[in-house]
């Protein structure tokens, strides 16, 4: 008898307790409600969420609400592109001018057939590491590691090896965060629009007859590009040739006319 | 007798520090060719002042100092400038590089040099002619002395450290400089005493070098000089400054901050025979003593060494390689740097070329972290480089730094301790290379 008037005891004394508590909750909700911005709530939802920074806002909630609250101009993500553009535009009902959408992309291909090694390199695979000694273990000093910590770095999985064994991204993954634009030692890894038909593939800026021992396929900046082809926008500077790309052109001639055949397409041909 | 030491971390490595040189031989066949790179010390290079096809003098300059972090650059040898090149430094950085092919007299070589007295100059022309003479700090950070020398105002010093501590395993030379030049060295200290007027003046050292020790005392009662020897326990890194300024005087510098915040000033002994060169004798720093050691060298010994001379002919000149070796590095074993050319030349920052065995190498696959806090034991700045390896290797630099990467002296303790052999230090270098490019770019 005694154990099921306990019993009855505990289960009544706790339920109105419970019930106690749950009534101050309801209440405090009510009366400490935090109003939350639904504009904000919805603008993040439609971001991509990759967290990745490129608007300069520590993620997507961040540039949210500088957005709603601060005035940020609503071109700033770069992920998200036209469509996600399009998207804002309709939510907030202001008009914003398109960016350009930027890809990155690896200014050189200098692998192991192609570029000669100075030193025999046995460290940790991080570029970083590797061009505190001796500015990397090429003897070119302006071209690609290849230890891939832009592939570490890349918040989509854009930048992988190709079947060269050199680095590459492919373009229609790239979001455009400059991640890895930011952790390559070398700077070979630049943005170029993603309509870009051609690059240079080669970063070096030393003079041609050094370039030709060092790499196989170097810009030898012998103006060919220039000189020849006039209306196709390629600039010499600093030992290295590079393109406008304001100037909407076909290079393919240019291309072909290279000869060490370092302007190729910053995608893969299927 | 207790034996002062840092508090927390440290390692034991083997010594190997088999100590051989003669007094009467101990100079260095002088280079046929001298490379002398124009950036040797922490600063702005210094800008070239002679053109190829010059013939220049002993001691004669070569790079002028560009603002006042900078340092003067001499020649090492006489003879004609025959090229100035792009070189590689054992720092891993490249600079411009006067070439000198030895031929003509030498001025100073084998002549008793006039002592000049220095007694009645006021510290700010020994300041002066320490600049000129392009004295830097010689135990490796290559930091211009005159810099240091210049007491903000205001400041009272209470504390001149010398460190001749010479921690690293293998490296003797300052050991040798202590046992041949220790009245030399009781002068630099006087001249110091001059400049700074300091309270103390400690030299400290590994208790291995107990001999020198006992030289330098009796030289300093001799000159009556008021100036003490500290002997330290052998463990490394004791010779690093924060780890020798804490074993002496028993104070912390604090983080980020430079030894004078606690009253402090800390100089290599081989500057202070550099300054002593300067002032007495007029020398600028052309030459230094250089450790040439390791498994791999059939004669290892200590030599006086001018600057510019490469790494090969003074290999040849311990009788050449018993064996391949497996690494070559300028500076000791534990910080130094491995270099891929002999050709590399000896700089002022250079205090030995060690060339080692496979054997002494000791080189082992990288596995995964166990977590077994080895590192954390060995670190003597208190840090946790298990945990900042993780963060960099995250891309979490600020937290990185947060955790006091910028504190670490990449001493190698924690590499040196690890049982996975992780390259922690290399890590640690990439993580600050990237953060200072960062700050850099903003």
């Amino acid at each position: 008898m005694n154990i099921v008037l306990g019993i009855l005891f505990a289960i009544i004394s706790i339920g109105i307790l419970g019930a106690l508590l749950g009534a101050l909750l309801s209440f405090a909700s009510e009366k400490l409600k935090v109003e939350e911005d639904e504009r904000v709530k919805n603008l993040e939802a439609i971001l991509p969420q990759y967290n990745c920074g490129a608007c300069g806002y520590s993620g997507c909630s961040g540039y949210a609400d500088a957005v709603i609250n601060g005035g940020e101009e609503i071109n700033k993500c770069t992920p998200g592109g036209e469509s996600l553009l399009v998207s804002i535009s309709a939510l907030l009902g202001v008009e914003a001018t398109n960016k350009e959408r930027m890809v990155a992309q690896v200014h050189c291909r200098g692998g192991q057939e192609t570029s000669k090694d100075q030193y025999n390199y046995d460290g940790i695979k991080d570029c970083n590491a590797k061009y505190q000694l001796y500015s990397g273990d090429k003897l070119c000093k302006f071209g690609c590691l290849g230890d891939g910590s832009c592939i570490n770095v890349c918040p989509v999985n854009a930048i992988s090896y190709d079947e060269d064994n050199l680095v590459w991204v492919d373009k229609d993954k790239c979001v455009g965060c400059e991640k890895c634009v930011d952790i390559c030692p070398t700077n070979v890894m630049k943005m170029i629009p993603y309509t870009a038909d051609y690059i240079v593939a080669c970063s070096s800026q030393e003079k041609g007859k050094d370039v030709k021992n060092k790499c196989s396929v170097g810009c030898i900046a012998c103006s060919i590009c220039v000189r020849k082809f006039p209306e196709a926008g390629f600039v010499v500077d600093k030992n290295l040739s590079s393109v406008d790309y304001t100037i909407k052109s076909d290079r393919t001639a240019v291309s072909e006319a290279c000869p060490v055949k370092c302007i190729i397409h910053p995608y893969k041909e299927k | 007798m207790k034996l002062k030491s840092f508090p927390k971390g440290g390692i034991h490595p083997p010594h190997r520090k088999n100590r051989v040189y003669s007094s009467d031989d101990l100079n260095a066949s002088l280079p046929k060719i001298a490379v002398i790179p124009l950036s040797q010390h922490i600063g702005a290079p210094a800008k070239c002042v002679v053109n190829v096809g010059d013939i220049v003098k002993e001691d004669d300059l070569l790079g002028e100092a560009t603002g006042f972090v900078s340092s003067n650059i001499h020649a090492s040898v006489p003879g004609e400038v025959i090229e100035i090149k792009d070189q590689f430094l054992p720092s891993g950085r490249v600079s411009k590089a006067v070439v000198i092919e030895t031929k003509g007299e030498f001025s100073r070589l084998g002549k008793d040099l006039d002592k000049y007295t220095w007694e009645d100059l006021s510290n700010a022309e020994l300041i002066q002619i320490v600049k000129d003479a392009g004295i830097v700090g010689m135990g490796g950070a290559t930091f211009p002395t005159h810099v240091k020398l210049t007491l903000p105002d205001n400041v009272k010093l209470k504390h001149l450290i010398i460190n001749a501590a010479e921690c690293e395993p293998y490296l003797t030379s300052d050991h040798v400089l202590m046992l041949e030049c220790s009245n030399e060295i009781t002068e630099g200290l006087k001249i110091l005493k001059k400049i700074l007027d300091p309270e103390y003046i400690q030299v400290g050292m590994e208790i291995n070098k107990e001999d020198a020790g006992d030289k330098l005392t009796e030289s300093f009662k001799l000159a009556n000089l008021d100036a003490s020897v500290v002997f330290l326990k052998n463990k490394y890194p004791q010779g690093a400054e924060k780890n020798l300024v804490r074993a002496i005087i028993g104070k912390e510098i604090p983080s980020g901050k430079l030894p004078i915040s606690v009253g402090v000033i800390n100089l290599n002994i081989s500057t202070v025979y550099a300054i002593y060169e300067a002032v007495v004798l007029h020398r600028p720093l052309v030459e230094r003593f250089i450790t040439i050691g390791g498994g791999a060298v059939k004669n290892p010994g200590v030599y006086r060494v001018r600057i510019g001379t490469s790494a090969r002919a003074l290999i040849e000149e311990c009788g050449g390689f018993n064996e391949e070796p497996v690494k070559v590095i300028f500076g000791g074993p534990m910080m130094g740097f491995t270099v891929f050319d002999l050709d590399v030349p000896v700089t002022k920052g250079t205090s030995g070329i060690i060339a080692l065995t496979a054997k002494e190498v000791k080189s082992a696959n990288t596995t995964n972290c166990l977590k077994c806090g080895r590192c954390i034991d060995g670190c003597p700045m208190g840090l946790v480089p298990s945990r900042l390896y993780k963060l960099i290797d995250h891309h979490q630099l600020d937290e990185a730094i947060k955790s006091g990467l910028n504190d670490c002296v990449e001493c190698g303790s924690c590499a040196y301790n690890c049982p996975a052999h992780l390259f922690l230090v290399q890590k640690f270098r990439a993580g600050k290379s990237i953060e200072r490019r960062s700050k850099g770019a903003k």
